[in-house]
């Protein structure tokens, strides 16, 4: 079953479209990545699943209720964990938790064991005294996720959770986020990191100018939109641009430019031949990635 | 639109915590500032006023409503603000169960109960001064309850359309210290020509310290209690107004 459905989903902002009629199906259990450049309405898509903002056309249903009906039921069910740390600095890490259990109507008693449950979670027990301005980055991030976990959600919703945190910090958040998958949790996972998508997700939506432009597992998606090489390539000369991408074309090659790079993608049997390397300067060859993938679906709004 | 439900509670309990947690840094505004007014006032300036009364005696109640204006306006511009835009605290709780109806709500009663906390605090003070004569005084109690609603629903209605926290300076200069020096609190309205008197009822102040003084004099008769429908009547105008503007502005 489903635990968010969306149809036709629009967002306006006057006249700017953010999210352009997507439709989605989430299925409990799984890590459902979305991915796309700025401003591809990732956020705005969010914001409107977890009730933050109106939608102005189509319709979302989370856990089979429709959000614009039982807005208060829905959020009671999603823990939230924003892009931006907006903790309570006049509260201490664990009071920062008892409040959100107030919030939820969580009995007092079993607020605090779950505070502290959570705390020793994410291995943050020795600072429940601390103040938040105290905390690093990477804490802060961590407590972000104890705190939505406070209501025990079917579903998670993170924005960007690894965004800026040095790689041990994100290893420990990536483990700690498959260890919720394995408890059976929901995840919906934001983000432009194709390392963090690759390794948690089970399905990925790339968003490319307010649409859903691609959906599929990760291996579907490179073996979809990838190629079994690419070749980074510089022109040897400006002047031979016309001619070499003719001569691409001709071949049969797909390609992308890339600022000054042309980006070569090698289908299967496909060979450079002599007259067409003679031109070219190839920096690098290497086996298609997500990014790849990414890059070649998003192009457009990066060039913008 | 939603209204308000129980919820709004929570974020009352949630500035509760917090302001008991730093209630250090609160006591100046709480004790200092009536106290030096009382003093520099009633007991300096009052030596060459002339009133038929004490002028401490006169300008005591004055005080008291005064200073619930300022603790709910305080609390609902400067704090809420602080709250909503800095530390996104209304972005965090919106996330949960509590609607912007519940957060807006919550942060006019606490606004509200600000308002009460002063007003317990600078009963306390003036009793001690001997100024409190009757158990009337009491009832500005629940007096500062009614005022500090209608500021609080006016200061975050405010609050609701500043773009920056500097917006502030304009409502404390041109709305609240005009309302502190014309409203009856240190000297009588009718030092004014009846025009100018009526031009005093205009803020919503003057019913305010009408009452406390009142109360707080022991001749409840004497007050203008038709006052009470300013009261009121503004509240019910801006408490529902800052619901649809606060949700205007934050819910996009």
């Amino acid at each position: 079953m489903s635990i968010i459905k969306a149809r036709c989903v629009v967002k306006r902002f006057g006249s700017i479209v953010a999210v352009d009629g997507v439709d989605l199906d989430v299925e409990q259990g799984e890590c459902f990545g979305l991915l796309g450049p700025n401003g591809a309405g990732k956020t705005s898509l969010v914001r409107m699943i977890i009730a933050s903002s109106p939608i102005t056309a189509g319709t979302i249903w989370v856990d089979g209720k429709d959000i614009t009906r039982m807005p208060r039921l829905i959020k009671a069910n999603i823990g939230v964990v924003p892009q931006e740390d907006n903790l309570d600095p006049d509260l201490t890490v664990l009071e920062n938790l008892l409040a959100f259990s107030r919030y939820f109507d969580i009995p007092k008693k079993e607020g605090r064991e779950r505070a502290l449950a959570n705390l020793q979670f994410f291995e943050l027990q020795e600072r429940q005294k601390a103040k938040i301005d105290e905390l690093s980055g990477g804490m802060k991030r961590r407590l972000l996720i104890a705190r939505a976990l406070m209501s025990r959600p079917k579903l998670i919703i993170l924005d960007e959770p690894t965004v800026g945190l040095d790689p041990q910090t994100r290893h420990l958040l990536w483990q700690k986020l498959a260890a919720l998958k394995q408890q059976g949790v929901t995840l919906l996972l934001c983000t432009q990191n194709m390392d963090e998508a690759w390794r948690l997700c089970d399905r990925l939506a790339i968003m490319n100018g307010g649409k859903i432009v691609a959906l599929g597992t990760p291996q579907e998606l490179l073996a979809r939109y990838g190629s079994s090489q690419i070749l980074e390539a510089r022109l040897r000369s400006e002047q031979s641009k016309d001619k070499v991408l003719a001569m691409l074309g001709e071949r049969g090659f797909q390609w992308q430019e890339i600022e000054d790079m042309l980006h070569i993608y090698q289908g299967d049997g496909q060979v450079l031949e002599d007259e067409l390397k003679n031109e070219l300067v190839i920096t690098s060859q290497h086996s298609p990635t997500l990014e790849d993938v990414f890059l070649r679906l998003t192009r457009r709004s990066l060039r913008e | 639109m939603s209204t308000p439900s129980y919820r709004s509670l929570r974020v009352w309990q949630r500035n509760r915590d917090v302001f008991f947690k730093l209630w250090r840094t609160e006591v100046p505004g709480f004790f200092a500032e009536p106290v030096l007014i009382l003093l520099a006032m009633g007991v300096g300036l009052g030596t060459y006023v002339a009133l038929g009364q004490s002028y401490l005696e006169f300008i005591a109640p004055g005080i008291v409503a005064a200073y619930a204006m300022f603790s709910a306006s305080s609390e609902c511009t400067y704090g809420s603000f602080v709250r909503m835009k800095f530390q996104r605290t209304f972005d965090a709780i919106i996330a949960t169960p509590v609607n912007m109806e519940d957060v807006v709500a919550g942060e006019i009663f606490w606004g509200a109960t600000r308002s009460l906390l002063t007003t317990l605090a600078i009963l306390i003070v003036i009793a001690a001064f001997g100024l409190v004569h009757s158990p009337w005084a009491l009832l500005t109690i629940p007096l500062s309850v009614l005022a500090g609603l209608m500021f609080s629903s006016i200061a975050l209605f405010f609050t609701s359309l500043s773009a920056t926290i500097y917006t502030f300076n304009y409502y404390f200069t041109l709305f609240i210290t005009p309302m502190f020096f014309f409203s009856g609190v240190f000297f009588p309205l009718d030092a004014f020509s009846p025009t100018v008197q009526k031009l005093c009822w205009i803020s919503p102040l003057t019913p305010v310290a009408n009452l406390s003084r009142a109360l707080v004099s022991g001749h409840p008769g004497e007050g203008a209690w038709w006052g009470l429908a300013i009261i009121i009547g503004l509240t019910a105008v801006f408490f529902p107004l800052s619901l649809v503007m606060m949700r205007r502005r934050l819910l996009k």
